[in-house]
């Protein structure tokens, strides 16, 4: 077995509203990532795919807010540190964060190089600017992006070369965990695939260890990932591989999942997608039992009267559901 | 079958030129195609072929620099303000971003009310307006109740996006553009949306004309599939025929961009251009 980069155990984070209401968008989270494999969090808008994200770099601001848990980076445990102190020897080196939308973290006014001297002089003030050229020429030309862009302004660059420069730049130092936030849900389909052979890279020369990539697009996570975690109303409620996952869902609500996805393949035309009805639960008053319980098709009275534990079944497969494996399998094989 | 359908919206030679002299830049060239009445239409292409300076041909927010747009047979006349609205009561659009598609000030009721004066329902009893509105509603799964007295923004992304759909509904018109329409929403909410664009068709008559970047959408849902490369229509077909059987290049490398479940997904073939 190689080695835990990323830790998580029970980790719970909340937002704190105007009107002093919490909102638990993480609930008791606990993840495991090694090294050299990849880990996608798949779910709706709205389930918490984001915080969660947000949650496991530590580095929290309100309205979000710690409440317990514990996040272990490579054997050292970071939740309990001082935001200061997270942002200068964590973020960029240890972790790295791609938001949805990363090319706007681009700077219209600056050209690239600036951009990335800006974020090297953060962590390293001695660097020069000849040093920090050629790592940066360097490390491009092997993610294939070429070495004009460093002297180009964002509003030259169409946005899938932006996406990637950004991609690039945050993990310029080398971070041992890089997070992706749905980085190309807002591409076309080429671009798309420019930037997911890019991650690619990054993790077969070494330039990152380990990845959470999250998104909704189950094919996508299917092709990117090793492992997959289903995540619904702040909990995770399946885990497994990726070809587990994909199918073989056990929780009602990944089944849902897996009937939305959409690839142009023979025979996909015939198959009905099927929505999942309803809404997600309100995280403000969640409900006491399954969150998943309101739109559930297989809802029995006690799946709303106590909270459902984490079923651990062989290997790393989970899943939350009351129900034994084989009643599910069972269930959705006759009625789809 | 094939010999009883109407044409209903054709377009021949249809050009756009952008720009003048050095900086001229062709974003539609010389399309021709023909959309029968009651079709389920594609319009595939990547980001830059021209898929929504089409459409807003189509919908005669721009003109085109070049060609004719016949609908119904006759030639499109949109030369007055008059005859303009006129056509858009046969044509409308659902667009790509549903969170800048609505009016900040206006709410969720007015929208509605809106479209029921626009087919003529002005003069309606408000007991009678309510009902359409309700049954708009339900159509797209939404509960009235609890809408009123709300604005568009309250709403999430994949609901407002439906209340688009309920807007198409009330208006009923021949012809219904969608750009992209689901393309700002999980996927979750977009097989919700593509039930609802279906149902739309089965139960109204209606020609929908879809654009997308995604292929695998266009297989799922269309009859019809135009691939458009660099402003010009390059393979059509059945979805059957063109994405089984693809016969051009650029057919073939959009297809294999899009990550799949049953086959390998070729990630070599990546050139970073």
């Amino acid at each position: 077995m190689s080695k835990v980069m990323l830790e998580v155990k029970e980790l719970t984070t909340k937002y704190v509203t105007r009107f002093h209401e919490d909102i638990y968008a993480v609930d008791h989270v606990s993840l495991k990532n090694e090294e050299g494999k990849s880990l996608g969090i798949a779910g709706e808008s709205g389930c918490g795919k984001s915080t969660l994200a947000l949650s496991l770099m530590g580095y929290y601001f309100a309205p979000l807010h710690y409440t317990s848990g514990e996040i272990i980076i490579d054997g050292r445990n970071i939740s309990k540190m001082d935001p200061d102190d997270i942002r200068r020897t964590i973020l960029g080196t240890e972790i790295a964060y791609i938001p949805q939308a990363a090319m706007n973290a681009l700077n219209p006014t600056q050209k690239v190089i600036n951009f990335i001297e800006d974020v090297i002089q953060a962590h390293n003030p001695k660097a020069t600017k000849t040093e920090i050229y050629e790592l940066a020429r360097e490390r491009f030309e092997i993610l294939g992006l070429p070495a004009e862009v460093l002297q180009k302004y964002p509003v030259e660059l169409s946005g899938g070369m932006k996406q990637r420069t950004v991609i690039a730049t945050s993990v310029i130092l080398c971070p041992k965990i890089l997070i992706a936030d749905e980085p190309s849900s807002a591409l076309d389909v080429t671009s798309q695939k420019m930037v997911i052979k890019m991650l690619r890279d990054l993790m077969d020369n070494g330039f990152i260890k380990s990845m959470i990539f999250i998104t909704h697009e189950l094919p996508l996570l299917y092709n990117v990932t090793d492992d997959i975690m289903v995540m619904y109303a702040g909990q995770i409620v399946e885990k497994g591989t990726a070809e587990e996952v994909v199918f073989d869902p056990l929780h009602p609500y990944s089944k849902g999942l897996m009937n939305s996805i959409i690839v142009p393949e023979s025979g996909a035309r015939h198959v009905k997608l099927s929505a999942i009805p309803g809404v997600p639960p309100n995280l403000k008053n969640p409900p006491q039992g399954c969150h998943f319980a309101d739109r559930c098709k297989y809802v029995q009275p006690e799946c709303k009267a106590h909270p459902i534990d984490l079923q651990e079944i062989a290997g790393e497969r989970a899943y939350r559901c009351i129900f034994s494996q084989d009643y599910l399998r069972k269930a959705y094989k006759n009625g789809g | 079958m094939a010999d009883e359908k109407k044409l209903c919206l054709c377009g021949s030679g249809l050009t756009k030129i952008y720009g003048l002299g050095r900086q001229k830049c062709i974003a539609v060239d010389h399309v021709d195609f023909e959309i029968s009445e009651c079709e389920f239409v594609s319009i595939v292409g990547e980001s830059g072929s021209g898929k929504t300076t089409l459409a807003k041909m189509l919908l005669g927010l721009t003109k085109p620099t070049e060609g004719e747009i016949y609908f119904q047979g006759k030639k499109r006349d949109i030369s007055t303000l008059r005859k303009k609205k006129e056509y858009w009561k046969s044509i409308q659009a659902i667009f790509q971003d549903p969170y800048s598609s609505y009016n900040t000030f206006n709410k969720i009721d007015t929208v509605l009310l809106d479209c029921i004066s626009m087919r003529g329902g002005r003069k309606l009893p408000h007991a009678k307006k309510i009902d359409l509105m309700e049954e708009a509603c339900s159509f797209v799964n939404l509960k009235f109740e609890e809408l009123t007295n709300k604005y568009p923004f309250e709403l999430s992304g994949g609901q407002m996006q439906r209340l688009m759909i309920a807007r198409i509904f009330i208006l009923k018109p021949q012809i219904l553009m969608a750009d992209e329409p689901t393309s700002m929403i999980d996927a979750c909410s977009r097989a919700t949306i593509l039930d609802m664009l279906m149902k739309l068709r089965k139960d109204i008559g209606m020609t929908i004309i879809f654009i997308t970047h995604d292929i695998g959408l266009a297989y799922y849902i269309s009859d019809c599939v135009y691939i458009m490369e660099h402003g010009k229509i390059i393979e059509s077909g059945s979805a059957e025929e063109v994405i089984l059987h693809p016969k051009e290049e650029y057919t073939r490398r959009l297809i294999n961009d899009v990550p799949k479940i049953h086959e390998e997904w070729d990630l070599s073939s990546v050139s970073y251009a």
